[in-house]
């Protein structure tokens, strides 16, 4: 079976500028697929270019094993929800979910029908003959999810919809919309700069960062094996600690940072003398034990209820954090209080430095 | 006495209505209570307030109510040497209106068909060319509003502003030396050989049309440029995005959106096209004859005024008719408009 959408080699300029430098990916048929990035990385420009808007300047795009070269958006299989939904005012609810079916020519007791299932299947019964201005912001959110539904596209391609809602309504929506991907069946590609978003509905992530694909994986193994000092920074919060590889055991690499020699696994093979960087996540620290120790002089501690995060100064230039659960959050040092840090070395990982070897 | 009913007309319509508007804000004030935002009044003190209402009041009274009431009025008045005016000759009559109708103030018998034709004309042609404005106008200032780069579209306004600077005679007689039979165009055509002998633009009234339809093309293209640029471009990628042709988005989500505009150029372009002067006194052809010209013979070759104001209230009439129409069949109100 074809992929939903191939990506082979595509790269996006403006000018001068590259937005996407040689993506190559493959979304699989029915996959809840997310693009995550910071603002500008090229996000946007991608999906634009899955859609048919942006042809790629150099590059194929294959939806449905069809290469999709000089197709319109028009003409493809694909619909596209803007990041400002971009509904028809002037229209009722019931006309913008069918308005693509009116273009098909199909007749109106038709789309009335189509319209209604739609908004049974959206949670909007009755409301066919609203208008725009009377809807919500959450129930504007899915008359845009039917009205690009109602042409059944093989591909739905949607730019961070959810970043209009206020935080409740997001969380909600977050769970609306993995549940009607699941009903509809078909393919997701989903765009956010939001990494909850991205992690827990998504089969598979992309991290992009300026204009580049850093990993394709799935939440977990983005979250415990970055391949990039970008992924192990931007999905979660973690501790980086720059320097450079001064040893090599087996699985084990160890690195000469600012806090002293620090071991994590070495899954990127880098080999002695390169730049890189050792990334242990704050709940992996903890106070006084471990393999791996550095000093560090309590600051700040946040109470968090379940959680309490401490930061402390270290040699380093940068804060390191510690976040400790349950019990262990009742032994937080004091501020000003110096306390040696420790973590194990098959909790940290050194991946290269950005910029770096690629290896 | 028919004079003084005439004259209380004139004098207590305009108070009546600044009343009604008075009374209007002040129960909107009353059924607002402290929730009213802080008046103009209370802002700008009473002197500044007093003297805004008057000096509006005036101006609006005297220089748009009062004359046009006048030539109401004087339009149903018999034309009468001075020293009967206003003597008992001076009665109240429909004879300006029978002239237009038949062509004569007592009989009824025959059509007044130089006229009506005259003004049958005036409204198609100017129906026409308010057609052909907006068609000429929508695909540019849908251009400018949303293809055209930023610089383009600077340059295009100033090409479209320009020729404006020059007064509406001077173009008028511009499209006279381009049209006419020893012009431009005909010197060019003869020079390439496609044409034996000139041709007589002005007469067939080419030079008329081509003339009126350029006059009031910036009132046409400055409404439609301002409704689509209003319009989120995401609405027509989303639209194309679901399939639809070009012509589809333009005819279901363009103009609905800038219906507005497309009725207020439209609505501006008729009427001032079906009240131009200068274009059809410098390039009509001998048999045409527009309607305004007529309405300034009325005053100022028959030296009758109440039949010009006759024939001028009948054109107002018409083109507020023509408004309301376009403004029902829209289904629009004239707040949307003027927006
Ligand atoms: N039409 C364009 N012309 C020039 N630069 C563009 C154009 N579209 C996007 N860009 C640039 O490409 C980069 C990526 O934009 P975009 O894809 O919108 O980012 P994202 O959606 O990830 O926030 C930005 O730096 C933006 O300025
Ligand atoms: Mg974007």
């Amino acid at each position: 079976m074809a992929a939903a959408v191939d990506l082979s080699h595509v790269t996006i300029r403006f000018g001068d500028f590259t937005a996407v430098d040689d993506a190559t990916l493959s979304i699989e048929p029915g996959e809840f697929f997310s693009f995550l990035g910071p603002s500008g990385c090229g996000k946007t420009t991608l999906l634009r270019t899955i859609s048919g808007f942006i042809e790629p300047t150099e590059g194929v795009v294959r939806i449905g094993g069809e290469d999709m070269k000089g197709r319109g958006p028009n003409a493809r299989p694909t619909a596209l929800i803007f990041q400002n939904l971009a509904l028809f005012p002037m229209m009722s609810v019931a006309d913008n979910i069918t308005y693509g079916l009116r273009v098909r020519g199909v007749s109106r007791a038709e789309r009335r029908k189509t319209a209604e299932r739609l908004l049974d299947l959206i949670a909007l019964p009755g409301s066919a003959d609203k208008r725009i201005d009377e809807l919500s912001g959450g129930q504007k959110q899915r008359v845009a999810i039917a009205r690009a539904l109602a042409v059944e596209p093989k591909v739905l391609l949607l730019d961070e919809p959810l970043s209009a809602l206020d935080l409740k309504l997001r969380q909600h929506m977050r769970n609306e919309l993995r549940a009607i991907q699941r009903r509809v069946g078909i393919t997701f590609i989903y765009i956010t700069h939001d990494q909850g978003e991205a992690l827990t509905m998504s089969d598979r992530v992309a991290v992009m960062n300026r204009g580049v694909i850093e990993q394709i994986a799935d939440g977990r193994t983005l979250y415990t094996a970055p391949r990039t000092a970008f992924v192990a920074s931007f999905v979660g919060e973690n501790n980086g600690f720059p320097g450079r590889v001064s040893a090599v055991d087996g699985e084990i690499a160890a690195v000469e940072t600012a806090v002293g020699v620090l071991r994590g696994r070495n899954l990127r093979k880098l080999r002695v003398g390169s730049d890189a960087v050792l990334y242990v996540r704050p709940e992996a620290l903890v106070i006084g034990r471990g393999s791996e120790l550095f000093a560090g002089v309590a600051q700040t501690a946040a109470f968090e209820g379940t959680l309490t995060h401490v930061t402390f100064a270290t040699r380093g230039d940068r804060p390191v954090t510690l976040t400790a659960a349950g019990r262990a959050a009742e032994a937080i040092p004091s501020e000003g209080e110096e306390v040696v840090l420790g973590f194990d070395p098959a909790s940290a990982l050194v991946v290269p430095a950005e910029g770096g070897a690629h290896a | 006495m028919h004079s003084s009913v005439g004259k209380v007309l004139i004098f207590a319509l305009p108070v009546v209505v600044i009343a009604w508007f008075w009374a209007t804000a002040l129960m909107e004030r009353r059924r607002l209570g402290s929730l009213a935002p802080l008046g103009f009044v209370q802002r700008n003190g009473v002197a500044v307030a007093t003297y805004l209402v008057l000096a509006v009041a005036l101006w609006a009274v005297v220089m748009i109510v009062l004359p046009q009431l006048f030539m109401v009025d004087l339009s149903f008045r018999p034309k009468l040497p001075p020293p009967q005016v206003g003597g008992e000759k001076d009665v109240y009559t429909l004879a300006n209106y029978r002239y237009f109708l038949f062509g004569s103030a007592t009989d009824t018998s025959s059509w007044n068909t130089t006229h009506l034709q005259a003004f049958g004309l005036t409204i198609v042609a100017s129906v026409l060319i308010t057609a052909f404005n907006f068609a000429l106008c929508y695909p540019l200032a849908f251009h400018m509003a949303k293809a055209a780069p930023a610089a383009r579209v600077r340059l295009l306004m100033l090409l479209l502003i320009a020729p404006y600077w020059v007064n509406e005679i001077l173009r008028a007689f511009a499209f006279r030396i381009l049209l006419g039979s020893g012009g431009v165009l005909n010197q060019a055509l003869l020079g390439l050989g496609l044409i034996a002998e000139p041709i007589d633009f002005l007469g067939l009234d080419v030079g008329l049309y081509a003339g009126l339809s350029y006059a009031y093309l910036l009132l046409m293209i400055f409404p439609l440029y301002n409704a689509i640029e209003s319009l989120d471009t995401n609405q027509i990628e989303a639209a194309r995005d679901l399939g639809a042709p070009w012509w589809h988005i333009h005819l279901f989500v363009v103009m609905p959106h800038a219906k507005p505009g497309i009725a207020s150029g439209c609505t501006l372009v008729f009427m001032l096209t079906a009240g131009a002067l200068a274009a059809p006194l410098v390039l009509s052809g001998p048999r045409t004859l527009w309607f305004t010209p007529i309405v300034y013979d009325r005053f100022y070759q028959a030296f009758n005024w109440p039949q010009g104001a006759a024939y001028a209230f009948i054109l107002l009439i018409a083109c507020i008719v023509f408004v309301l129409t376009v403004m029902r069949l829209g289904r629009l109100t004239l707040g949307e408009i003027t927006r």
